[in-house]
Formats: C-alpha cells, structure tokens, sequence
C-alpha cells in the first residue's frame, strides 16, 4: 500500500475494486465503513456482490476479466470532462501523451459492452472519484490474478496519478495483499529475481555486495518462478524441493498437473505444522511449530513491520522454522547461520537492505515500524512518494484491453471466478481445523445465479459437477442473486472440492500471476 | 488518523486541578487525560456517546442538574466536580437500580475477577443491594459455535449492539422488545447466523458483563499471562493478545490501542479461530521419513543428517525452495540465503501471486 490502513477512514471518497474486502480484509473493511459513516462517497467494483455493495454510491458489476476497460473508461471520462489534475500531472508525471493517446480507444460504447456495465455508471463514478479528494483506490487479488494482471495494476496506478491523488494522507494506491506476511516475504527475497528490498541478482554491485557478506558465489541468473518450478519438476529438469509452510497442492493452478509435478521429484522436504496435501507426498516431512510458538516478525500489507511473540512452548517435537533450516545449513558446512535468536537474523537483513536498515527489534517493542526505515533514527514512512514518486517521475502507462486467456464458449459456457470465505483461511489448513469454523462454513459451494439454476434445473443445495479443461469437481450448488449470470464463483479452501482443479494456469507475462480468477467452466446435473 | 496539530486547546478545571484539553472533547475524556476516574458503563471509547447508564454524572458550574460527562462536550474556563457527597449518593442509588436487574452470585460466575460491572461496584462502594431482586429468568441463547448468550446478566447498557452497528457496521442483535421489558437480541428472536452475525466477538469483548462469553475458555478463569503478538491470517497484521493458561493458548482477543492498526477489533478467524489449530492433535510432533513407501517418525538428527546429506548432492539449479506467506521475514531471509547461498540457485519463490 501506499498508504496506511487507518488513513481510509478520512477519505472523501474510495475505490474498491476487486477485493471482497469484509471477507478478505475484514478490518480494511471496517475502516472503510467508518470512511462511508462520515460522509465518504464509496464505488466498488465487483462481479459478485457482497455487503460493501450495500454502502456503495455506485456499484459497477463488471465482467470478470474487463477490469482495464472499465478502469480507462473511467479515465477516459475524467480526462475528456476536464476533471484530470493535470497541474500534478505535468510536475511529477511522464509519459501522459502516450497515455493520452491510448485513450482513444476507449470510447465509453465500448467499455460498455466489452464491461457489461452501463455507461452512466461508469461516468458517475469517474466523476466521483475524480471530484471527491483525497480518494483512495483499493484492491486485492480480484485485480492482479489475471493473465493481463499486470495491466490491471497500471491501470489503477494511471487513474490516481491522474486525478493526483497520490503521496497525499488517504489517497493512493493500496494492494491488500493476500496473506499474512505476503509483503514481508517479497520483501526478504524470497523471489526468483531478487534479494531483500527488491535487490536484483542480476546487478553485479548488489551481487557482490552480498557475495561478500555471505562468503560465497553467487549465480547472477534470475530463478524460477512457482509456476515455472512446477513446470520444470513436470519435465524432471528439477529434482529436489524443499517446501517451507505452504501448500501449493491446493493453492495452485490445475491441481492435477502440480501433483504429478511434484510425484516426479527425486526428493521433497516439507516443512509444516500438519500433514498437509503436499507434505503427504514428501520423502521427509519436518515439524514446525506455530506462530504462537515462536519469535519473529511479520510486515503487513501497509508495509509495517511488527513483532511476532513467543506466548507457549513447541507443540510436541517440533521446531521454529528459522532453526530448521539453520541446522540443515550448518549441516551441510554453510558459513552464516549460527544464529540463536530471529533478533540476530534481522539485525543481518537490515545491515543488507537499505529498506530495514533502521529496523531491529529493541526499537519494535514499542511498535510497528513501516518501511522504508533507513536508519535507527528514522521514524518510519506511513505515505510512500510524499512530494515526489519513489522512480522520480510517475510514469503513465498507455494500455489497451486484453481479454482474459479463456473465453467462455459452447462447450464451457459460465466463467468460473475463485475467492475467500470470512470463515476459511487459504488452503484451510489452519482454519478447517478449528470446529465452530467448519460449523458455520463447513463445505465448498458453487454460488450460481437463479436465472442459470433454472435453465439448468439446478436446485439450491443439489450435488453439481463443475467442469472445465483441465479437470472437474463435485460440489453443493447455493443458487443466490449475488453472482451475476454466467458467472460461478468458488472459494479454494476445501480440499474435498478443490476448485483449482479446475482454474487455468495460463500466467501474466511480467508478474506471473496465474489466472486464478476467469476459467471457462460448465455446470452439468449428476 | 489524521492529527490536525492546530486543533485549539481549552483550559478547564476538574476537581481544582487545571487541566489543558483539545477542544471539542468531552468532560469524561478531559477527566480521564488528568487521571481523574469518573465512574462509566455504557461508555467506551470505540463508540459514540450513549448517555444511559447515567454513572458517570457530574457536577458543572453554572449548569443545572446533573450532566453526564461522557455526553458533555467541555468549553474554555469549565469548571467540573466529579466527587461530592452528593455524586456519589446518586451514583450508588443508579447503580444500584441497575444492579437490582443483575444476579449477585459472581463467585458462581464465569467473569469473576474479569468482570468491569464488579469493578464499578467497588470503585463506586456498592456492596450489597437493598431492593429485592428481580428475577428475569431468561434463556441462554446458545446459537454461536463461538460465545454463549446470557441476557440474565444483561445491564442494557447497549454497548454491544453499538459496537456490532457503529463499528462493524452490521446490526446483527438490537434492542428488543418483549412485554414491557427491554432486552438485547436479534430480530424476531433469529438465530445470530440468520440475523447476519460475523462471529468477530466484538460484542464478547465490549461486554462489561458476563452476559456474553466465549464458550470454549468460559471456565478458564484468568489467564496465567498475556502475549501480544500478531494475527496470522491476513495482511491487515492485527495485533492479538493470547491468553496462556497452563502452557496452552485458551483465548486469543484483540486488545484496545490506538496505536494498532485494529484498534481492538478483529475477525471471526483471528478471535476464535487461533487457539483450537494451535493444539489440535494433529499436529506434526515428530520428523517423518518415508520408509518402504510409508512416513515413519524418526529423529531430528536422522532426519536433518539425511536432508542435508541428499540435498547435497542437488546444488544448482536442479534445486528449488518454495518459502512461505505465513513464515516471518526471518524464515523468509534464510530460505533465500539457505537457496542462495548453500544452494547456488536462484529457484526460490513462495505463493506471493496466491
Ligand atoms: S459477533 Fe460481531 S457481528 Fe455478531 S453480533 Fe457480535 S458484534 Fe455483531
Ligand atoms: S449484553 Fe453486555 S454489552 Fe450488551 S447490553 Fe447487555 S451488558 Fe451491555
Ligand atoms: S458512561 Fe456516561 S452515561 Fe453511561
């Protein structure tokens, strides 16, 4: 986020789009009923309505996939009614005449129909979000887990550098992140391309630089992606994993391809609290404990890093991960990883990452501490690009729309799109192990709309079978107006019914996110 | 939030002392920054001003009656009395009325020595009711999974239906009629699950009563300490405090600071949902290895001896690591390291795209 959380609720006006924030993001939510409460106008943008809608000034229910259509409409507008900061623009922006141009060619009659959203709509809410300042743009996933994600994301950023709604208290742009130290672990390198704080292992001075702290060679060459790893463990050019706490045989794309990626492994480790899908088909499965059993720190969506604390011993035998892995290391006669407290270790990232070079734990027992935090004596940065972008200039992005990977068709008709439940985290391993939970949200369901349920003799509550390209499930219809038709909409907690089995793996060239949120399905009685 | 540092301050004067107020505040809150204690029940400071309950009357110079300080909005020069002979005669003759509604068995009840109703009494020197007591025999209302009901011990004091309406902007329970009596519920007596209840507990929390409780640790009594420490479900990174009793996390709540991003809120999942997965039996409590097919416990040291042994004969970029969005940033840095450094690859990514 470029924000902070607790900014939202002194917004004049807010732009939800793609996030089922009170299930995802309850507190977000919260904030943002608190920013409504005081007179707050609110937009959201979502195919499938959930209880914000109901808050909402303007609900603009989108086809799933069309978001850079609605979003340069609505740029579009702002532009053409003279509603654009164009003062803000020439100062700290660049490349506006290219944008300007791309423009064109969304006329509001082809947004419409490309959206599915009536052009009035989407005028008002260009109109609000352009006029009510400072406006903030929220979103979760429902934006980045498309083949064109990456588009999607520029194209919120264009609308808030055009509206110069950016680097000011309550306005910019602010990704939820999914889970809970998402940010934290980007953060610390674990990613194919660089080391902490986005440091690239391609730029031979910040190569050396860790070179000489670790005391080794380094190879220059970005690594793999997930996705690519499960690809390359498919056609066996990789040979052994080690998987720390997740659960990519439920999380991931097209399960059944990822399952046998990993059957073909010469050797798996899984580290986790359970015997999770994935760890069930490990060669070695090592014990973790929890968070609650442990030392640490997690960084939020708002880029705050906070202290995580031990509060009871390891459940049975197991072990902090942090330890884990250090023993394996030191095993294998690795130099660095003598450490006896998580204190020690980051005291190591922040004398290696500019980012957190003022972050150490003496100073988090007081309190959070939001990133970029350069030294011991800076207070933190709630608002990222005060008074100038981070890059210098903000670049505008021309775009054009691109449709999502699969269509729905004859054959498979509805488009399929995955979320959360309040009551389930990811791939529930946590959460489907907790009785009052399972309660209230005990299995998957498809939610489909009346007008489909009826064409397809559908009733609320029956056994369906959802099928698409790649696989198919079993699932309880809930027949509810709150998918709009031909739209199917799923959670991915439940192993029973793992809705990706069916989800596309097709990624977003530059991100690599898989399109976890359009899949062509169809619906079929058992 | 947004501090307007220019926000005027007015000078007012509680019990003698001169004290330096932001303006626009109320007389409780001017109080309360000068560490005076003013008696309240329906206050608290999540919420709007209510007014009910009438404990926390003061006396005010040049105002009629009684105001109550948690509604009244100070001006430059007040002059505020919280304590006199006679505040504190009212203040027992309200109490007690609200107390004549309310069971006296608080060694019988699951909130002794937790319980804010209790520490009113003390603070305020009630310590035996003189009206008869008035029975209301009501049901416990056991509908949550999470929290058990029990309006019996119930002051209508409308903090939680204030809380679920005002904060979470939901309106699952009311103010309900039945007869003559006033009570809290849902509309027309609907389960909480059908009356749109997020299960957050809020309501739970903001109880200064044991009329709402959670089920599983009711009997838990206080616990043996508190650890604050952070959610692990979600980015939004809410700071939790867990209750330890016995070496076992019983409860996890979130606690009032402002400073925190949830400001004493949290979901269902982070208030109910952290102590049952924490020590389920299913935990992993032992490293497994696969023998003939199967996963068989073994020992830490056979276990990390054979992992280290065959992971080095994988170097390079025959070898990934999948790190984790649940793991701390520590775990994070020494996946990446470990892959880096040990392992001379790059391959190292987690479920950042999920
Ligand atoms: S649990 Fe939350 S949503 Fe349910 S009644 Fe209480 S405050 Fe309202
Ligand atoms: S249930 Fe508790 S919080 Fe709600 S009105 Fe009664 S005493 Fe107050
Ligand atoms: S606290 Fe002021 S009237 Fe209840």
């Amino acid at each position: 986020m470029t924000n902070s959380i607790n900014e939202i609720g002194d917004a004049s006006c807010v732009f939800v789009i793609g996030s089922s924030t009170s299930s995802g993001h309850p507190i977000v939510a919260l904030e943002i009923k608190r920013a409504v409460r005081s007179g707050a106008r609110l937009i959201v943008a979502n195919p499938r309505e959930f209880d914000l809608c109901d808050h909402a000034d303007v609900w603009l229910r989108h086809i799933p996939g069309s978001d850079v259509a609605l979003l340069m409409g609505m740029a579009k507008v702002i532009y053409d009614e003279g509603l654009a900061d164009l003062a803000f623009v020439s100062e700290y922006c660049e490349n506006f005449d290219a944008f300007k141009e791309s423009l064109k060619k969304f006329e509001l009659e082809f947004v419409e129909k490309v959206t599915g959203v009536p052009r009035e709509a989407i005028s008002q809410a260009a109109r609000l979000y352009a006029t009510c300042k400072p406006a903030t743009i929220i979103y979760a996933m429902g934006i980045t887990q498309h083949t064109h994600g990456t588009d999607n994301v520029l194209a919120v950023a264009n609308l808030a550098m055009l509206t110069g709604n950016i680097g000011k208290p309550s306005s910019g742009v602010n990704p939820l992140r999914g889970q809970n130290n998402v940010q934290g672990a980007c953060d610390m390198g674990a990613l194919p391309n660089v080391y902490t704080g986005y440091q690239r292992v391609d730029n031979p001075e910040v190569r050396r630089k860790f070179e000489i702290a670790w005391r080794c060679d380094l190879s220059p060459n970005p690594g793999l992606t997930l996705s690519e790893m499960i690809d390359a463990a498919y056609n066996r050019r990789l040979k052994a994993a080690f998987v720390m706490g997740e659960n990519p045989l439920l999380s991931d794309p097209d399960i059944n391809h990822t399952r046998e990626a990993f059957k073909r492994l010469e050797f798996l480790v899984v580290q986790d609290m359970f015997l999770t899908e994935t760890a069930q088909l490990a060669h070695v499965v090592l014990p973790a404990t929890s968070f609650a059993e442990k030392d640490g720190t997690f960084t939020n969506t708002e880029r705050r890093v906070q202290l995580v604390r031990k509060a009871v011993e390891p459940i049975g035998n197991s072990r902090p991960d942090w330890w884990i892995i250090c023993e394996i290391a030191k095993r294998m006669g690795a130099y660095g990883f003598d450490f006896s407290h998580p204190s020690e270790v980051m005291d190591e990232i922040a004398r290696l990452t500019p980012s957190y070079g003022g972050i150490n734990y003496e100073r988090l027992e007081n309190g959070g501490l939001q990133w970029p935090c350069p030294t011991t004596d800076h207070p933190g940065t709630p608002i990222l690009h005060v008074g100038k972008f981070v890059r210098g200039l903000g670049l505008f992005m021309p775009l054009e729309y691109k449709p999502p990977a699969e269509l729905p068709d004859k054959d498979y008709p509805f488009i399929l799109t995955t979320g959360r439940s309040l009551f389930h985290y990811h791939t529930g391993t946590m959460t489907r192990r907790v009785r009052g939970l399972n309660a209230i949200d005990p299995e998957a369901e498809v939610e489909i709309n009346p007008e489909d349920a009826a064409v397809l003799k559908i009733v609320h509550g029956e056994k369906v079978k959802v099928v698409s390209r790649r696989g198919e499930v079993v699932v309880k219809a809930k027949v509810t107006e709150k998918v709009p038709p031909r739209v199917v909409f799923m959670t991915f907690h439940f192993a029973e019914s793992p809705v990706n089995i069916l989800t596309n793996p097709a990624v977003d060239p530059v991100a690599k996110i898989p399109e976890l949120k359009v899949s062509a399905v169809r619906i079929e009685k058992l | 939030m947004v501090v307007d540092e220019r926000a005027k301050v007015v000078t007012v004067t509680i019990d003698g002392r001169m004290v330096k107020v932001k303006d626009g505040c109320t007389v409780l809150e001017a109080a309360r920054q000068a560490g005076i204690y003013v008696p309240t029940l329906c206050y608290h400071p999540s919420l709007s001003p209510y007014g009910a309950c009438r404990l926390c009357i003061v006396e005010i110079e040049n105002m009629r009656g009684f105001p109550t300080a948690c509604t009244t909005p100070v001006t430059d020069g007040m002059v505020i009395r919280t304590d006199s002979a006679q505040l504190r005669e009212l203040r027992k003759n309200i109490f007690e009325l609200i107390l004549a509604e309310h069971p006296k068995q608080c060694v019988t009840c699951a909130k002794n020595l937790r319980c804010e109703l209790q520490e009113v009494a003390s603070r305020i020197g009630v310590e035996e009711v003189t009206l008869p007591p008035i029975r209301k025999d009501l049901p416990v209302y056991r509908d949550s999974p999470f929290f058990d009901r029990d309006y019996n011990l119930c002051v209508l004091c409308g903090r939680c239906v204030r809380v679920c309406q005002e904060v979470r902007g939901v309106g699952a329970i009311a103010f309900v009629y039945r007869g003559s009596r006033a009570l809290v519920g849902t509309a027309f007596d609907k389960t909480l699950q059908d009356s749109g209840c997020q299960f957050c507990g809020a309501c739970v929390d903001i109880c200064p009563t044991g009329a709402l409780l959670d089920r599983e640790s009711k009997w838990s009594g206080l616990p043996d300490k508190s650890v604050v420490t952070i959610c692990p479900y979600c980015g939004v990174g809410c700071q939790l405090s867990l209750e330890v009793k016995a070496g076992r996390v019983v409860r996890s709540v979130p606690v009032y600071d402002e400073s925190s991003v949830n400001k004493g809120q949290a979901c269902v999942k982070g208030r109910f949902g952290i102590a049952e997965f924490v020590h389920h039996p299913e935990r992993l409590s032992s490293p497994l290895m696969r023998k003939d097919g199967k996963l068989v416990e073994t020992s830490w040291e056979a276990a990390l001896g054979f992992v280290a042994e065959v992971l080095s004969r994988h170097k390079g970029d025959e070898f990934a690591f999948i790190a984790s969005a649940k793991c701390t940033n520590e775990e994070n840095y020494l996946a990446q390291k470990f892959t880096r450094a040990v392992m001379g690859t790059n391959n190292v990514d987690h479920c950042a795209r999920l």
